[in-house]
C-alpha cells in the first residue's frame, strides 16, 4: 500500500465527514468509506487494489487514468470518489472474461501495440468508448478519439492499427 | 497529487446549492464538470472549505432552442453534447466549429459549457465564442435570477462578475434576425496544449448582407480578447475580398499577443488575421438562404 492512501485514510479533520460510498465496478458493487478529496484514480488504484488504471501525469493531460464512468470515458485522476457513489465504473480489469480476452486486447496484442504499456489501459478504454458508439472508425476518427491519450513509445501507429483490428473483429463477431 | 481537505456537498436542488454558497461566505466553490477545477485544487491553487458538486441536480443538461431563436444551455451541457448535437450542428455553426477543439475527447466528455466560460481562462474556447455571440449568462443567487451580458461576465483572466453566492445556471445566445453563420479556428502544437491563437467568428446574416457579427480571440492576450468592435466593417455590407481583409485587419490590431514558445507576437497576429479571413471567406462561397 502506497504511503499516499495510508496518509489520505488517517482520520480526517473533525469537521469532514467520511463519506460511504457504493460504486458499480466491472459489474460488482464495491462500497468504501472515502474521503471527500480522494481522487476516483486512487480508489480504484489502492483502495479497490484494480491497479490496471495507471496514474500518468496526474494532470488532466495524459488520458493513463482513463475509465469508463457510466459508459463515458472520464479521466479517473480528475474526478473525485464521492462523484462515483451510485455510478458505474468500467475499468481495464473489466474488459477480459476469465477465459477470453476483449478484442481491444486481443488487437494490442496481435499488431504489437504497446512497448512499455503504461499508457495501455487508458488506450483501451478510450477505444472501448468509441466502438461502443462506432464500430466502424476510419483511421481518422481513432487517432481523434485517442488524442486525449498519450503514448511516449509507439508513435501511435500501432495503437491505431489494433484498434482497426479489434473494430474488425468486433463487426464479425455481430454477423 | 490530491487537493487539500474540504467538505462535499451534492445538493439536488439549485437553491439548496445556492445556500450552501451563501453559507460558505466565498470559501465554497461550485463543481461541475471539474476538468480545470479539479487540476486547481490538486495543484493548490484553489483550496475551498466547500465543494459545492452540481452534478445531482437534475434538468440542467439541455439544449434548447427557443421559438424565437434564442439558444440556452443549461449548467451541466458537457462540451461532447455540443460537439454531438445534430440542432446545434445545423443551427450554431460557431459552436459546432469550437466544440471538437475544445480540449480533448475524454476531457470533453466531461467538462462543462458553462464551467468552461465561468472559468474564464485567457485560453478558453467558450469564453470567446460567447462574446463573439453576443452571449448573455443567467445566474440564481438569493435574491433571485440576473442576466449578466459577456461584456460584463468576464472580467479577467480566471475571473467572472458572479459574486460568492450565485451559480451560473444557463449560457445564452441570442436569436440571429436573419441566419447565424460562422466559424472558429484554432491553432495548437498537439490536441490539448494551449492554443497559439484562435479566433471566433459569428455572423448574422440575410442573404449575402452581413446584419450583425461577432468577434472574439483566446490565447493572445491576458484575458479573452473582445474584437466585436470590429463588426463595423461588416454591418450592412456584403461579405467580399475588401470588406472581409479589413474586418480581418480590425480583428488582428486588438489581438494582445506575448512572444513565448508558441510564436512571436507579429506571428500570432498574422494568424489571427489570417483565421478571420478563412472564416469569413467560407461563409462567403456558402449558398446563403
Amino acid at each position: 500500500m502506497s504511503s499516499l492512501y495510508e496518509e489520505i485514510n488517517t482520520p480526517p479533520a473533525s469537521d469532514i465527514p467520511v463519506r460511504r460510498v457504493t460504486i458499480n465496478v466491472n459489474g460488482e458493487a464495491r462500497t468504501a468509506n472515502v474521503e471527500p478529496r480522494l481522487l476516483l484514480a486512487h480508489l480504484l488504484r489502492q483502495g479497490f487494489k484494480l491497479t490496471g488504471t495507471h496514474t500518468g501525469c496526474d494532470t488532466t493531460n495524459c488520458g493513463a487514468c482513463t475509465v469508463l464512468f457510466d459508459g463515458r470515458p472520464i479521466k479517473s485522476c480528475t474526478m473525485f470518489a464521492v462523484q462515483a457513489d451510485g455510478h458505474d465504473v468500467q475499468t481495464v480489469e473489466g474488459l477480459a472474461s476469465a477465459s477470453e480476452l476483449h478484442p481491444l486486447q486481443e488487437g494490442f496484442k496481435q499488431e504489437h501495440a504497446l512497448q512499455c504499456g503504461f499508457c495501455t489501459p487508458g488506450m483501451m478504454m478510450a477505444a472501448k468508448a468509441l466502438l461502443e458508439e462506432n464500430l466502424n472508425p476510419t483511421e481518422d476518427e481513432i487517432r481523434w478519439a485517442l488524442s486525449g491519450n498519450l503514448c511516449r513509445c509507439t508513435g501511435y501507429q500501432n495503437i491505431v492499427k489494433a484498434v482497426l483490428w479489434a473494430a474488425e473483429k468486433m463487426r464479425a463477431e455481430l454477423n | 497529487m490530491y487537493p487539500s481537505r474540504f467538505k462535499y456537498e451534492s445538493p439536488k436542488t439549485i437553491v439548496e446549492a445556492i445556500k450552501l454558497l451563501d453559507a460558505g461566505k466565498g470559501d465554497a466553490k461550485v463543481l461541475a464538470g471539474g476538468q480545470s477545477l479539479v487540476p486547481m485544487l490538486k495543484l493548490r491553487f484553489a483550496f475551498p472549505d466547500q465543494i459545492v458538486d452540481i452534478n445531482n441536480i437534475p434538468g440542467l443538461d439541455y439544449i434548447r432552442f427557443d421559438a424565437d431563436g434564442s439558444l440556452h444551455i443549461g449548467a451541466l451541457v458537457r462540451h461532447e453534447h455540443l460537439e454531438k448535437s445534430v440542432e446545434i450542428s445545423m443551427r450554431q455553426p460557431t459552436i459546432a466549429a469550437a466544440a471538437p477543439l475544445v480540449a480533448d475527447p475524454i476531457v470533453r466528455a466531461r467538462g462543462t459549457f458553462v464551467g468552461s466560460v465561468c472559468h474564464a481562462d485567457p485560453q478558453g474556447d467558450w469564453a470567446a465564442t460567447m462574446i463573439a455571440l453576443h452571449g448573455s449568462i443567467v445566474v440564481q443567487g438569493p435574491k433571485g435570477k440576473r442576466t449578466i451580458a459577456m461584456k460584463d461576465f468576464v472580467l479577467g483572466p480566471y475571473a467572472n462578475s458572479l459574486n460568492y453566492n450565485e451559480i451560473a445556471i444557463e449560457a445564452v445566445i441570442p436569436a440571429p434576425k436573419g441566419v447565424a453563420r460562422g466559424g472558429y479556428l484554432k491553432l495548437e502544437r498537439r490536441v490539448g496544449d494551449f492554443a497559439t491563437a484562435s479566433v471566433a467568428v459569428a455572423l448574422d446574416m440575410s442573404g449575402d448582407t452581413v446584419l450583425n457579427a461577432g468577434f472574439a480571440l483566446a490565447g493572445v492576450g491576458g484575458k479573452t480578447i473582445d474584437a466585436n468592435e470590429a463588426a463595423s466593417a461588416l454591418i450592412g455590407q456584403k461579405l467580399t475580398e475588401a470588406t472581409i481583409a479589413k474586418a480581418a485587419q480590425l480583428v488582428a490590431a486588438l489581438a494582445e499577443p506575448r512572444t513565448d514558445h508558441r510564436g512571436s507576437a507579429e506571428y500570432k497576429r498574422h494568424i489571427v488575421e489570417t483565421f478571420v479571413k478563412r472564416i469569413l471567406v467560407a461563409n462567403s462561397a456558402q449558398k446563403v438562404a
